[in-house]
């Protein structure tokens, strides 16, 4: 990482900013246009070996380009030390702790990037016949399976790109089973702590959406839940454990609220990290739940995607999950509809000790639901990340999907417990995988979460998620996961206590940070208001 | 292996420390019932054990590197240059989050940056966001879109957009009351007559494919001005490789261009994740979807970049925004821009006019066999659909082919039924003479 501070002294950037710098600390890295070059080269395509036509000869005029694309003009070394010196100006996981709350930041092992770059998997067309895709397929329907058994929830679809993308499609399944049943209703509920996806997926898709405070508790207010959950209502949007990191201990008076009422209840799997082995959604009544690949599974985050949301339904939903669906066609002699898990003596060789399928299982992909709500991608979803997951799964095993969910909520009880002597934590006496801290004491001092926030900064930590969930003044979302040690815990709690006795002496060294960082706090106001949103070349 | 560093020593000394006699005692609000469940999941495994298991289901699959594949068809074999794998491997631009904390995240910030900047230049659009799921959902995104800003409920779109974007875009408008009209492509593209014909106030956009799915070259330019007529949006859903040679959207005034994006250095990993690019006007800049990077100063003065008018975004607007879309395909964008840098002002355009000549090559030569005939007759890019001739059947065909190690073009009579008999083909750089050559020699031992 880059430090400011380290930045040797006295030297100047080149003033004609096209700064081709060898100062290897320099964190100033020019944009791959100013570096371009007239007639410099990074990848030769091999020479046309078919008789070539003009262009012109080929395609009429009108269709051609004019103008050539101004792509930059750069060599391999160009564009290899370039991007390389801006990865360098990245907090990440493999460098930092990055306790940020609701988006479970935990590390990213190393064999699941191997096994989704096989060439096996990552050379697939999608178009290729099923005979040549079993191997995908298998492993896809395997990982279904392997979702309703942490999830409870009785079938999967594996398409959706993201959480997001997850609620759309779990809003658009609440709409087709309500209109299969004949009803129009036109209200979704989500609780005010929910994540802003919520509100705006059930928006998408056509719903009203009515937003019900949170009780004292920082819980769904059940009186109100009663009130509001009426006949026009299709479906309850909620957290569990919520955005507070609580669990909402009356999960299963809440669905039966919504069930009682002719509705349904959709669950954001967000936080499903702080159940995995300890409860299954499916048990609590949900019909609808997402799953965040990325989050819960281990996935990457990729400087903000791609994810995958997988979403699993209950029984009575199934029919309306997208198409297509990952299906066993036939085994040897015998049709299956839908099979159970297997037992130990019918595994297949492939899958010593995995498989849920039997060796003579042959997949394709199904079509034929009438009742679907459709396609909501092109093709088959994120298989990459799948493959990533299905790894991850298969390295954990039953006991250490168990203890995921422990270790996650014994860490972010032991920080919240460390913490609580320095912050306020409005909710709760103890928290699931991560808790929310109020820094209203610090702003009143003079530092605000944000500053806090820039402050962990220069102590090399990652800022925890701020300002959410709305419900609590100057939040500070913290959530640990159960990839990190004790020491880094406890280096992280040092961090914040350093912090808040400054902000005691001195706040202004909280309010002046970062200093240590590539750059200082960028002026978001001269952003917004006068958007520069690509580099244009400079004339003259 | 569960990759938690902290042991049963560590947990009881954490415990200790915070005065609880045990772990249970934290989870006390979760009602007893729902603890009583059995996980159906094995044994976890040793990393060589997953491996092994891993590299058995990956070889169980046939790829395209151990066939000669002609498919395309919305995914596309193009190759890919060594240092966007080495580049993209790069665990601080993979394990970090979105880049909320502009100070320590300049690298991914300057990397969308890029990112748009090399989209507005590809497509003569004036802006870009940071990135959709894929092609499909950025074309509904583009409709959605237009619907509001226009106040209008139809959206007309061409039959011959790739037949599962169409999908989806069914599937998302339902129960809006959006009507959604077809239009056909009878000659392989775009009916212009048929088309304003159902034009009208009540349209929002049109939605066009460039090429389209049959690998035609449409008039865009016309049908933009048809569609500006009727002051609804013109939405042009473009192969980044093509516009090398091709004209870009800005050129024939669109005012929304989107499509997918995984030609540029993403492989096929059997359809995703792949990624959504999307771009428009500069007058429509506040109404778009997705996360937009944006350049300005820090503390000192200095150039930085940082997440900008996010006021559009649901996690500021919740059910007033533009979209719901939160997690986009960052990595998925690095790896386009690595690639496009790579590529570079001359790369692009030969890459292009290659992909021109091997599919022209591959098209003369067959339909110059009994076997075939082409099913239209308009200029292409790097796919044509022909039409199997006499008693030829395309079924048999590809089955013959597979078994010389060849998988033929996609049949397309499931999409099309209309097109009984017919095959999409797709021919790109990473084809060579002799590949093309064997596939021709192959058929024409059938005839």
């Amino acid at each position: 990482m880059f430090r400011r501070s380290k930045v040797g002294a006295g030297l100047k950037p080149d003033p004609t900013c096209r700064i081709v710098s060898i100062i290897i600390m320099n964190p100033i890295e020019p944009l791959i246009f100013e570096k371009s070059s007239p007639g410099r080269r990074c990848f030769s395509l091999p020479a046309c070996d078919v008789p070539e036509k003009s262009i012109q000869a080929l395609l009429p005029a009108k269709m051609l380009r004019k103008q050539e694309a101004k792509l930059p003009e750069v060599s391999e070394i160009d564009v290899v030390r370039h991007f390389t010196r801006i990865s360098q100006m990245n907090f990440c996981v493999d460098t930092n702790f990055y306790p940020l709350g609701s988006c479970t930041m935990k590390y990213n092992p190393r064999i699941n990037e191997e096994t989704a770059r096989m060439e096996g998997f990552t050379k697939l067309h999608p178009y290729q016949p099923v005979e040549h895709c079993q191997g995908i397929l298998r492993l896809l329907y395997d990982f279904e399976q392997m979702l309703k058994s942490i999830s409870g929830m009785s079938a999967f679809t594996l398409q959706p790109a993201a959480g997001a993308h997850g609620e759309l499609t779990g809003m658009l399944i609440i709409r087709a089973y309500m209109e299969k049943k004949g009803e129009t209703r036109h209200k979704i509920i989500v609780p005010d702590s929910a994540h802003g996806t919520n509100p705006a997926s059930a928006a998408l898709c056509g719903y009203e959406v009515e937003s019900i405070q949170s009780n004292a508790e920082g819980l769904v207010d059940i009186k109100k839940l009663k009130e509001s959950f009426t006949r026009d209502t299709a479906a309850l949007m909620i957290t569990n454990p919520n955005t507070l990191g609580l669990f909402e201990k009356d999960i299963m008076e809440i669905c039966r609220i919504a069930h009682d009422a002719g509705g349904l209840v959709y669950c954001d799997g967000a936080n499903m990290n702080a159940l995995m082995g300890i409860a299954r959604p499916g048990d609590m009544g949900v019909d609808i739940l997402h799953l965040n690949l990325h989050k819960t599974f281990s996935t990457p985050h990729g400087g903000g995607g791609p994810g995958a949301g997988p979403i699993g339904v209950t029984e009575k939903l199934k029919p309306f999950l997208p198409v297509p669906r990952i299906e066993i066609l036939a085994t040897e002699n015998t049709e299956i509809a839908e099979r159970k898990i297997v037992e130990v003596n019918d595994r297949s060789p492939l899958h010593p000790h995995n498989s849920v399928s039997s060796v003579a299982d042959l997949f394709h992909l199904n079509y034929d639901y009438p009742g679907s709500i459709g396609r909501v991608r092109a093709f088959y979803g994120h298989v990459g990340m799948m493959i990533r997951a299905y790894t991850y799964l298969l390295s954990l095993g039953k006991e250490g999907v168990c203890k995921v969910g422990e270790y996650a909520v014994l860490n972010a009880n032991y920080l919240r417990h460390k913490l609580a002597k320095y912050y306020d934590i409005p909710y709760g006496k103890t928290c699931m995988h991560e808790f929310v801290i109020s820094a209203r004491k610090q702003k009143g001092k003079g530092a605000s979460a944000l500053d806090i926030a820039k402050k962990l900064l220069d102590y090399g930590f990652h800022a925890p998620t701020i300002y959410f969930p709305l419900i609590v003044e100057e939040a500070m979302m913290i959530e640990p996961t159960e990839t990190e040690s004790r020491e880094t815990l406890d280096a992280f709690v040092y961090a914040l206590i350093q912090i808040a006795t400054d902000i005691e002496q001195q706040p202004e060294t909280v309010r002046n940070a970062p200093q240590t960082t590539p750059i200082g706090r960028p002026d978001e106001v001269k952003a917004a208001r006068e958007p520069k949103l690509k580099w244009e070349m400079r004339m003259g | 292996m569960d990759y938690i560093p902290n042991t049963e020593r560590d947990k009881e000394i954490m415990l200790k420390e915070m005065g609880i006699s045990s772990f249970e005692s934290l989870l006390e609000n979760i009602p007893k019932s729902l603890r009583n469940f059995s996980l159906t999941l094995q044994k976890g495994l040793s990393e060589p054990e997953v491996l092994k298991l891993l590299q058995d289901l990956s070889k169980n699959n046939t790829h395209t590197n151990n066939c000669i594949s002609f498919l395309g068809a919305g995914a596309y074999e193009h190759y890919i240059p060594t240092i966007v794998d080495h580049l993209a491997s790069r665990s601080e631009f993979y394990t970090c989050y979105t880049p909320y904390q502009p100070e320590v995240s300049q690298g991914t910030l300057q990397v969308i940056y890029e990112f748009q900047t090399l989209m507005c230049e590809l497509t003569g659009m004036d802006v870009a966001n940071a990135s959709m799921y894929d092609g499909s959902t950025a074309l509904i995104e583009a409709a959605l879109l237009s619907i509001r800003l226009k106040e209008r409920n139809k959206v007309v779109c061409s039959r011959a957009i790739h037949p599962e974007y169409r999908q989806v875009l069914k599937t998302y408008l339902k129960g809006f009351g959006t009507e959604i009209v077809e239009i056909d492509a009878p000659e392989g593209i775009t009916d212009v007559n048929q088309l304003e014909k159902v034009l009208g106030d009540k349209t929002a956009a049109v939605l066009v494919q460039n090429p389209n799915f049959f690998g035609c070259i449409e008039d865009m330019e016309a049908i933009s001005n048809i569609t500006h007529k009727y002051d609804a949006l013109f939405v042009a859903c473009v192969n980044p490789i093509s516009l090398g040679v091709l004209k870009p959207p800005g050129e024939y005034n669109a005012d929304i261009a989107v499509g997918e994006a995984q030609v540029l250095g993403n492989y096929l990993n059997y359809g995703g994740p792949y990624l959504g690019f999307f771009t428009v006007k500069k007058e429509l800049l506040r109404k778009m979807p997705g996360r937009i990077a944006g350049e300005t100063v820090d503390s000192t003065g200095k150039r930085c970049f940082v997440l900008t008018l996010q006021a559009r975004e649901q996690h500021i607007r919740r059910q007033k925004a533009t979209s719901n879309i939160c997690t986009n395909q960052a990595l998925l964008a690095l790896r386009a821009c690595i690639y496009l840098c790579a590529l570079g002002k001359k790369g692009i355009a030969e890459l292009g006019n290659l992909n021109l000549q091997k599919s022209h090559y591959a098209c003369e030569k067959l339909s110059a066999l009994n076997i075939f005939e082409p099913s239209f007759k308009k200029p292409f890019f790097n796919e044509f659909v022909l039409k199997a001739r006499g008693n030829h059947r395309i079924t048999k065909i590809n089955e013959y082919l597979l078994t010389k190690g060849i998988i033929g073009g996609l049949d397309i009579s499931a999409f099309y039924p209309e097109l009984s008999n017919s095959m999409l083909l797709c021919v790109t750089e990473t084809k060579t003479r002799e590949s093309i050559d064997r596939l021709v020699a192959e058929l024409d031992k059938m005839r």
